[in-house]
């Protein structure tokens, strides 16, 4: 290696000898990544090949998941996979992006600010193994009669119907969204405390009360973060198996209620594939979790479309 | 530094001099694998370190469950497979050499049950267990739930179903012996260690089950008669064949694999079995291998410890809550063990 000719330093800013190699190796590292993501996607779709060419795309619409007949079709694990987590989002966004204000907008005494942000982050260290043992054994039991009195007085509306036999869809998002909490939280904690104290002062000086300066000006501009750490938080929810399948109920009906149980594909995938002794079970097993890479980049489209319209015109990224 | 060093060294030339040793003078064994079903999990482990102190042997054993241990057995990546749920003449089709299935021991399969006021010993038969798990009693105090308990005063609470969510070969042994008796559940739903269940919660692994079932009051739900007795679970006494109504025990699980007629390849669910105190939801778990073996030395330490198994395994099956085999089945399979060989070579020394 010939170091190249020496330039002065304040031109180049960082610049350094040892900088292509690195680059290089950057490059090779990101581009692995990718290539990781397609062999994933490819040997799902050879292995999944028996189960699609026997089903094809009326696996995405059927509700039978009968491994005795051997007809599968995946329709019940895909609206309880996208339920529960929508559930969960609705629940942990307002709710992360608040604790996220309350943390950064001096509404916290110095001295608090550190423990809270220790203790939101502690969230996201235990296993999910144990968040499915505290909701069998804990919210399940708290929420039971929770739910029994929803279906009383609002049974009419089909969302909160009864019978309520505890684990369902509506405990599972429940779960999730504590599940997910953390994530949202640190990152948009952390893209709060990056919005520059100018827009502060400058709001505070036009004028504006607190919420006033929070709402239309720091809000909107930490916007595109915040999204991002909602999406983060949705591809946890919507992949996460052993919490959901311990609290879900796994029966693969389509129901309307909340309060009924259901199944989601990451449950679905984790309670038969190690069982299952047909090769058309198996196939169709692996065809559920190319299905679920599918839902989680659709849903991720559509929160980076969101993304986009929430910024609008006023981020780097510009609205067109 | 150089202390350490020149400890380091030692230990070297130590441990090269331990391989250099020469090691008891035995007959050459090989190290085994097996993989399979879970539920015989408690007692394999036993048998593995007992055989392993009786005779140096190590075998590694993975609990991926039953579909797992019949694809490694076919794919030939372990050197014997373990199921609860029998091969199918399809799969041993698929195996294109002879495979033997080896009963090792048996298990009840206990219908557990939640209702207050309501201790052990609620009786039921196939044809309730049948409608409750199809959704079509939904009431405890249902008129036919009644009528086989008239001293119990059942109370107005709605039934909450608990199946297994994962495939296994407990719900294998249950939906067998509820399609063996009632033509109904045959035709609708059929036996598999995965079923379409027409209603009721799913459990993930018998403690899944077990914990729903304790959460869920109403509930009823059938798990690994171990899991029962270790949770206190309240289990109901099923009537047998014989119109008896038996309680989950050992001695039932045995008196059924007394009472059932097994086939020459041993593939046999012996739910619903003739004998007079059979519990009649229990059945064998099987440990599955070939007939010939590709390595002599492998083959015969595989035919050594399947014949310790089947002898003196048997001993620990009690206190881990398994029932032990029948001596006339032991019998029968001392002969199709002696039928292992190598290149045409039986591998098993006369016993």
């Amino acid at each position: 290696m010939t170091a190249p000719e020496p330039t002065p330093a304040v031109l180049t800013g960082m610049k350094g000898a040892n900088d292509k190699p690195f680059a290089k190796l950057v490059q090779t590292l990101s581009f692995l990544v990718l290539v990781l993501l397609m062999a994933m996607t490819v040997v799902l779709f050879i292995d999944a090949l028996p189960a699609i060419r026997t089903f094809g795309i009326s696996f995405l619409v059927g509700s039978d998941w009968d491994p005795v007949n051997g007809g599968f079709g995946a329709l019940p694990f895909i609206y309880g996979t996208v339920m529960s987590s929508l559930v969960a989002i609705l629940l942990a966004a307002p709710t992360g992006i608040g604790v996220a204000i309350f943390i950064t907008e001096g509404f916290l005494p110095p001295l608090l600010r550190q423990p809270v942000s220790i203790a939101t982050e502690m969230l996201a260290a235990i296993p999910s193994v144990v968040y499915g043992l505290w909701g069998i054994f804990v919210l399940i039991p708290i929420l039971r009669p929770f739910m029994k009195e929803t279906a009383n007085l609002l049974g009419v509306i089909p969302l909160l119907a009864g019978p309520t036999p505890g684990p369902s869809i509506f405990v599972t998002g429940v779960l999730l969204a504590v599940m997910i909490l953390p994530t949202i939280i640190a990152i948009s904690r952390d893209v709060l405390r990056a919005v520059p104290e100018t827009l502060r002062l400058g709001s505070m000086a036009l004028g504006a009360t607190q919420w006033e300066t929070i709402f239309s000006c720091i809000l909107p501009a930490a916007a595109p973060g915040i999204m991002g750490s909602v999406i983060l938080a949705l591809g946890r929810a919507l992949g996460e198996t052993m919490a959901a399948t311990m609290v879900i109920g796994n029966t693969p009906q389509i129901q309307a209620s909340l309060f009924a149980p259901g199944y989601t594909l990451a449950a679905v995938l984790a309670n038969e594939f190690a069982e299952a002794i047909t090769d058309l079970h198996t196939s169709a097993l692996i065809y559920a979790a190319l299905v679920l890479l599918g839902v989680t980049l659709a849903l991720n489209i559509l929160a980076q479309w969101l993304v986009l319209v929430v910024s609008g015109p006023n981020s780097e990224r510009g609205g067109r | 530094m150089q202390h350490l060093k020149s400890a380091l060294f030692a230990l070297l030339i130590g441990s090269l001099g331990l391989v250099a040793l020469p090691s008891t003078p035995v007959l050459a064994q090989a190290a085994l694998t097996g993989a399979g079903a879970t539920f015989p999990e408690p007692i394999y482990s036993r048998w593995f370190s007992e055989y392993n102190k009786k005779t140096g042997v190590k075998i590694n054993y993975q609990a991926i469950g039953s579909g797992g241990g019949i694809k490694q057995i076919l794919a030939k990546t372990v050197d014997f497979g373990a199921s609860d749920a029998a091969m199918s003449d399809e799969d041993l089709a698929k195996a294109g050499k002879p495979i033997l299935m080896i009963p090792t021991v048996a298990g009840p399969v206990a219908i557990t049950y939640n209702l207050s006021g309501v201790a052990s010993g609620l009786k039921i038969n196939a044809y309730i267990l049948a409608d409750i798990f199809q959704g079509r009693i939904k009431k405890w105090n249902d008129r036919r739930i009644a009528e086989i308990n008239p001293s119990v005063s059942l109370p107005d609470v709605d039934i909450q179903v608990v199946h297994r969510s994962d495939g296994s070969g407990t719900t294998r042994i249950f939906t067998d012996y509820l399609s063996k008796v009632d033509s109904g559940w045959a035709t609708r739903i059929g036996s598999s260690t995965a079923v379409k269940w027409p209603t009721g919660l799913g459990g993930k692994g018998t403690e899944g089950v077990a914990s729903l079932v304790k959460q869920t009051p109403g509930a009823i739900g059938y798990v690994e008669y171990a899991y029962a007795q270790q949770n206190q679970l309240s289990v109901a006494a099923v009537e047998n064949y014989n119109g008896i109504f038996v309680l989950p025990t050992l001695e039932g699980a045995s008196a059924a694999a007394d009472g059932a007629v097994v086939p020459e390849n041993y593939r046999v669910f012996i739910t619903n079995s003739k004998g007079k105190t059979a519990y009649p939801i229990s059945g064998f778990t099987w440990l599955l291998v070939y007939q010939q073996q590709d390595d002599a030395t492998k083959g015969k330490t595989l035919v050594d410890f399947l014949w310790w198994a089947i002898h003196d395994g048997q001993k620990f099956a009690a206190s881990l809550n398994y029932a032990d085999l029948p001596p006339a089945l032991v019998k029968r399979l001392e002969k199709s063990i002696k039928t292992i060989s190598y290149n045409g070579k039986a591998l098993l020394s006369e016993k």
